[in-house]
């Protein structure tokens, strides 16, 4: 093993789980690796994770896996005590690497969602921005998905602890369906499809139900989102529903945020 | 994070940070003179405000957003939010896409209750921090958990294309049906995972349960055709029957100066509790026989009114869900189609459904050409807060003898009893984060 993580030798390297704005799905994905978890637990130390354990160890951490996204002035402070507490921080999921779905409060007016939403907006402490932890700390890697796919989170904690980069694919949605032999529903049926443009790591799920991709991996590496919205609208898709299509889970993620903008109602 | 002061008159316990839980919250709780003068469950979950960016979504997009919700469970929000649409719209869903629903939700039951029975509540009750602790001490119960687990896991990636998060629901039913052949290939898990659940029985019966009981008001729904999950009508231990929508109307959630959260109440009054206490009291004549004999095995009367027994209650509701799985499993048949169309356009609609932890309630109204005007969720969490907080009170009383550590632990326990899941209710308005 090379790397920081084995720099100090004999001592198993400390894992911490912690959670910002979010579902909990994606810290759930390491509760569903059950032919992995008592492995897992044997190969690091779990020193923080609230929601598997009342125990917790104070840091330094050698790896820290954040879900969530930014959405108070108190998580805003609280992330820099993580960081600075991690030897390496990963973000998992859209929240925390795009700000989730929580973050279509960015495209409405200032305080409208807390006004909607609140009788007393006065007690309540919440940011009008929904943002991914890189906008506030330094990350060392992000692992993409709503939610994430658990084997590339085995992936991406096995690499760290072996000092490695993960390895991840970058590429669309298209080169998984191209693997599994589904038809494309985009070129063969004319059925509404992110693929092209959206990172891979889901196994290509929506296709294979005969379902149009809806981007809940984010953009991939290469995405030509303008090149697929102009398809879509080929389609018959009507520019509002382009712009929608954008806006989901990753709308914060740039060239999804774009597209959806350049799409807008208007 | 535990704090336990004793001074002179005064004794505070507080655990900042609640593990084991679905969610972020804390739990306080002050005793004065021997006598617990403030309980508070507070939850510091950011608000998500779902309800707000809802509004201008088209109506089918309603079951893929609010399953963010919750990433525990995820297909009881896509059920109630279809189903809420569906009556919106006039649509009633064909017989088989509603077995494949059920199927598909018992998946989540499976998934989400052996989660909690042995990786988030079984620690309490062997005194252990955890199930990695719980596994030194019994290494093949934990492995029997995470096997009955894999398998509720399977059957959702099955149906719905994933565990969390699934892709396959859509307002109206499915987007495709499952090959009959991958469907009945869960016959021979689901029949393991049927008998692990039978041992799971056995194996909570045999904890250690303090001695409490509650006069409890259970709200559950009602469905003549079986144990209720995906539909029904809302109906009480008081004699309440009344549809989703009625529901809403007569829920009242109160604002409360501590505000940490809206506190639901029937006609504004009572408190209730929802989840598998109140199915069990509600329903129980109508589990199969594998699990009612398992449950009177384990000592269980019709009505099981101590919090800490709960975990009995969902290791019997475990046993149902496998059963109730494979006869749907050795049953199924490709529902052609696999949905029927449901255009969008204006109406009112309330969906109700058994989420894993209890009544999951969704209202919307829509605009005229099918967008959301507005939305109300009223997640199983916001209804059972009040009667935590009452059972924190009834437990932290009788515990004033333990010590800080212990009482800590059991009233951290008393809050694991109804499987909380503080994601799922800090996005509505009945949670505030409030800094004072």
């Amino acid at each position: 093993m090379t790397g920081p993580v084995a720099s100090v030798p004999h001592r198993r390297p400390t894992l911490a789980v912690w959670k910002f704005a979010s579902c909990d799905g994606c810290q759930l994905s390491l509760l569903d690796c059950e032919d992995e978890l008592l492995e897992l637990a044997g190969a690091l130390d779990i020193a923080h994770f609230t929601e598997m354990s009342r125990a917790s160890v104070d840091g330094p951490y050698d790896l820290s896996l954040v879900e969530g996204s930014i959405t108070t002035p108190g998580d805003a402070e609280r992330i820099l005590a993580v960081r600075q507490a991690s030897r390496r921080l990963v973000t998992i999921g859209a929240c925390a690497t795009a700000g989730g779905i929580q973050g279509l409060r960015d495209f409405a007016a200032a305080g409208q969602y807390v006004a909607a939403v609140y009788a007393h907006p006065e007690y309540i402490s919440s940011l009008d921005t929904s943002t991914p932890i890189a906008a506030h700390v330094p990350v060392d890697y992000e692992l993409h998905g709503c939610p994430i796919d658990r084997h590339q989170l085995l992936e991406v904690i096995t690499a760290f602890l072996a000092g490695r980069r993960p390895v991840v694919p970058g590429h669309s949605v298209c080169q998984e369906c191209k693997a599994r032999g589904t038809v494309c529903l985009l070129v063969g049926r004319g059925i509404a499809c992110l693929g092209p443009v959206t990172r891979a790591g889901c196994g290509a799920l929506c296709p294979a139900v005969d379902r149009g991709c809806f981007g809940c991996f984010g953009p991939a590496e290469t995405a030509n989102t303008s090149s697929i919205a102009a398809r879509l609208e080929s389609l018959g898709v009507a520019r509002v529903d382009v712009s929608r299509l954008f806006r989901t889970f990753n709308a914060g993620a740039p060239a999804f945020r774009r597209e959806s903008l350049d799409h807008d109602a208007r | 994070m535990t704090h336990g002061r004793a001074e002179t008159g005064r004794r505070v316990v507080a655990v900042e940070g609640l593990a084991r839980v679905e969610g972020e919250g804390s739990l306080r709780v002050e005793v004065r003179d021997g006598t617990v003068a403030d309980i508070a469950l507070e939850i510091f979950e950011p608000p998500r405000f779902f309800e707000a960016l809802l509004v201008g979504r088209r109506l089918d997009e309603a079951p893929d957003i609010t399953a963010r919700i919750c990433g525990i469970c995820p297909v009881a929000y896509q059920m109630s939010a279809c189903a809420a649409m569906e009556q919106a719209r006039g649509v009633i869903v064909d017989p088989g896409v509603r077995a494949l629903r059920r199927l598909l939700y018992c998946g989540e039951w499976i998934q989400s209750h052996s989660l909690h029975v042995y990786l988030l509540h079984a620690p309490d009750f062997l005194g252990c921090d955890d199930a990695l602790g719980l596994a030194e001490i019994d290494a093949g119960a934990v492995a029997r958990g995470l096997r009955i687990k894999r398998t509720g896991n399977q059957l959702m990636a099955t149906i719905g294309g994933r565990s969390v998060h699934p892709v396959n629901v859509r307002v109206g039913g499915f987007y495709r049906a499952p090959a009959v052949a991958d469907v009945r290939a869960l016959a021979e898990p689901l029949r393991r995972a049927r008998d692990d659940a039978l041992a799971t029985v056995e194996w909570v019966a045999a904890f250690d349960f303090p001695d409490v009981e509650a006069e409890y008001r259970f709200v559950a729904l009602h469905d003549p055709d079986g144990y209720a999950i995906e539909s029904g009508v809302v109906t009480s231990s008081e004699g309440l029957r009344v549809d989703a929508a009625g529901f809403a109307d007569i829920v009242v959630e109160e604002h409360t100066a501590r505000s940490t959260a809206l506190l639901a109440r029937i006609d504004g009054r009572h408190s209730y509790l929802t989840g598998p206490l109140a199915r069990y009291a509600l329903n129980g004549a109508q589990l199969p026989d594998v699990a009612r004999q398992a449950a009177a095995a384990a000592g269980l009367g019709p009505v099981c009114r101590n919090p800490f027994r709960s975990i009995v209650v969902r290791a019997v509701e475990l046993v149902f869900a496998c059963d109730e799985a494979l006869r749907l499993v050795e049953a199924y048949d490709e529902p052609d189609p696999p949905a029927v169309a449901v255009a969008p356009g204006p109406g009112t609609g309330a969906g109700a459904t058994e989420a894993p932890r209890g009544l999951l309630l969704h209202r919307y109204e829509l605009d005229p050409d099918g967008a959301i005007a507005s939305a109300r969720i009223m997640a199983p969490t916001s209804q059972n807060h009040l009667v935590i907080e009452e059972d924190l009170r009834r437990v932290a009383q009788d515990g004033l003898a333990l010590s800080d550590d212990e009482l800590t632990r059991r009233c951290e326990q008393a809050v694991r009893n109804h499987d909380p899941c503080i994601s799922c209710a800090a996005h509505f308005l009945d949670v505030d984060v409030v800094r004072r």
